[in-house]
């Protein structure tokens, strides 16, 4: 499953021509009518988050439905940063500190232990191995209780090691990273350790700058759920200040006080960044999602 | 799978061979550098993942209300409580109505969707785009979009104005459990949120599928559309469609941010997860049912997780060594 990325262009050919022999104008017109109508239907929230981030109180809540305001609302992110009653910038800089930091730890640790795995020989290595496989079983969610029990002994509730540290270890990731590793081909490492550099040297040296595509993926991927995490941080985070921007946007949708406006901005800023991601680093992402769903 | 992985990497030209021999000694050794390259991960996955699951084995033995280091033996009672406790069981009782829903539902539009876009010959990959979009969504954003705008209760929702449209009086979509319009609402959230994901784990399987394969049904007589589908496209997704049914099953059982949100004040619609947290995390903070609770959660979920990998081979790279 992996490999079906770069495969891609090799089998696309064929399939279309044999395509293009049926169906005719007619069908090939319904084919877009659907994928269009699906499309629509998929951008909605979309567009309610625009729609509604931009507007005024009473326009949204307005008697009959308004397309779209009729002048935006920029002002709606000053507004939003100035309320003092909501520590949204507090809860952004949280985020960003806790997704940077989640992704270059998980990377660096999940990825030296994966080579170590893969390709490190130690007599004991499937043992250690099967150690790494055995957690896998157990989604990290269902043991949120267990972890809150050890990180508020920790001492660690609000704070942002808190956050972070207890999610670099997955297993999963590790899983990964073996397993790329263990494809990788092993003549440049060993021409490498030729020129005298030892596991170390030629892991960072060698390995790593070759497999930049493979990095970019997780880190993709790890981001993106660092970012959009919940459980975890509405856990850890029992006081405002060590709220990230997933718990400060359900604390707002439970707060007595609702102002439509400012909560639509919030969540509209707060999506914003996966936005970039996706318009930007797709390519890693598709791979990520590739290398990662498949193999749960 | 591993053996194929490396296609994506550059290739350099391999380093010249040069005549030093590789080091032995502590850089070199094998042992130390298994370590080395281990050791920060296994002492912390010994420390977060280890250490909380055997912790939480012992305090389901004990009674441990408001502390985690109890000294009451209790034995299985708190597991008597967790499984007589309605609203424990009742939880796994959601879950089962939530899986029957958004497993099936999310495996058709995911495989309609990739359908539809692996046809396409003009504007795939923005099509492809729109689909994977929502999946940059956090399920807190669009618990938001869905509980404030499309499933408000109030007129100026975006449901209640479509159907005021056509004369039908606001429902009541999330504050009132009979009938259960609440489902409609956690159903398409996810549905919404998921359904790009796997498209594109059934738009790579459709493209590995060999054109040899329809080209032979074709000269079989193989009608185009339903017949195809039924006997190529289908059986060829097999492997993907059992992974991407059991990966959904794992999910829908981890559910929480959607119903904790969208459901916040009200006591039906509770997960296993959700149900958990108010437990161990809520005014009671009872640990050792909170424990046990987990401890049945996890064994229930080993299971799911034991034929997944059964299915899917967790260590299928075995072979490549």
């Amino acid at each position: 499953m992996t490999a079906v990325m770069p495969d891609r262009k090799a089998h696309a050919a064929a399939p279309r021509k044999r395509r293009r022999d049926r169906g005719g104008v007619l069908g090939s017109t319904g084919l877009y009518v659907a994928t269009g109508v699906a499309g629509l239907l998929f951008l909605v929230p979309f567009y309610l988050l625009v729609r509604n981030s931009l507007s005024t109180d009473a326009e949204i809540t307005g008697e009959n439905w308004q397309f779209f305001p009729t002048d935006l609302k920029w002002g709606n992110i000053g507004e939003l940063f100035d309320d003092p009653t909501v520590p949204f910038a507090r809860s952004l800089w949280n985020s960003a500190v806790v997704g940077v930091l989640h992704t270059l730890g998980t990377l660096l640790v999940c990825s030296l232990a994966g080579y170590g795995l893969a390709r490190i020989p130690y007599k004991h290595a499937n043992k250690v191995f099967y150690g790494v496989l055995v957690t896998l079983m157990v989604p990290s969610a269902v043991t949120f209780v267990p972890s809150f029990v050890l990180v508020s002994s920790l001492g660690w509730v609000d704070s942002l090691r808190g956050l972070i540290i207890p999610g670099l270890f997955s297993g999963f990731t590790c899983f990964l990273f073996r397993q790329y590793f263990l494809g990788f081909p092993k003549e440049l490492e060993e021409a490498a350790r030729m020129d005298g550099l030892g596991y170390w040297g030629a892991y960072w040296r060698i390995v790593v700058p070759n497999s930049l595509n493979f990095f970019a993926a997780i880190a993709t991927i790890t981001f993106i759920s660092g970012w959009n995490a919940f459980l975890w941080p509405l856990v850890i985070g029992q006081n405002p200040d060590a709220w990230t921007v997933q718990v400060a946007l359900s604390s707002y949708m439970t707060n007595q006080t609702v102002n439509f406006h400012l909560i639509f901005m919030a969540t509209a800023i707060s999506i914003l960044p996966l936005v970039f991601v996706f318009l930007f680093l797709q390519r890693w992402l598709v791979q990520g999602i590739a290398q990662t769903g498949i193999k749960g | 799978m591993s053996t194929t992985t490396s296609r994506g990497v550059s290739h350099p030209a391999p380093a010249k061979a040069a005549s030093a021999r590789p080091r032995r000694g502590l850089r070199g050794g094998a042992t130390f550098n298994f370590w080395l390259f281990t050791g920060p991960f296994l002492i912390g996955l010994l420390v977060f993942v280890y250490v909380p699951i055997g912790w939480s084995l012992w305090l389901s033995f004990f009674e441990a209300r408001f502390t985690v280091t109890p000294d009451k033996f209790v034995g299985f009672d708190n597991y008597r409580q967790m499984l007589e406790n309605s609203n424990f069981t009742g939880s796994l009782v959601t879950f089962t109505v939530f899986a029957a829903f958004i497993v099936p539902l999310t495996w058709a539009l995911s495989l309609g969707l990739a359908l539809l876009v692996n046809r396409l010959r003009f504007m795939r990959a923005f099509f492809r785009s729109v689909f994977f979009l929502p999946t940059a969504c956090s399920y807190v954003a669009a618990s938001l979009i869905w509980k404030m705008s499309i499933f408000s209760g109030v007129r100026f929702g975006l449901m209640n104005t479509v159907l005021g449209w056509f004369g039908v009086e606001n429902i009541a979509w999330l504050a009132n459990p009979d009938p259960p319009w609440y489902w409609l609402v956690i159903v398409s959230a996810r549905l919404w949120l998921q359904a790009g994901f796997y498209m594109i784990l059934f738009l790579a399987a459709l493209q590995n599928i060999p054109p040899e394969l329809y080209e032979a049904a074709a000269i079989d007589g193989a009608g185009p559309g339903w017949q195809t589908f039924r006997h190529i496209t289908l059986p060829q997704l097999r492997a993907t469609s059992t992974a991407v049914i059991l990966l959904l099953l794992v999910a829908a059982y981890q559910a929480f941010d959607e119903f904790f949100n969208l459901l916040s004040k009200t006591t039906w619609g509770r997960p296993p997860l959700v149900e958990l947290y108010y437990t161990a995390l809520g005014q009671a903070q009872d640990y050792g049912a909170g424990s046990a609770g987990a401890v049945i959660l996890t064994l229930l979920i080993c299971m799911v997780t034991l034929l997944q990998g059964k299915f899917m081979g967790f260590g299928r790279g075995e072979e490549a060594e």
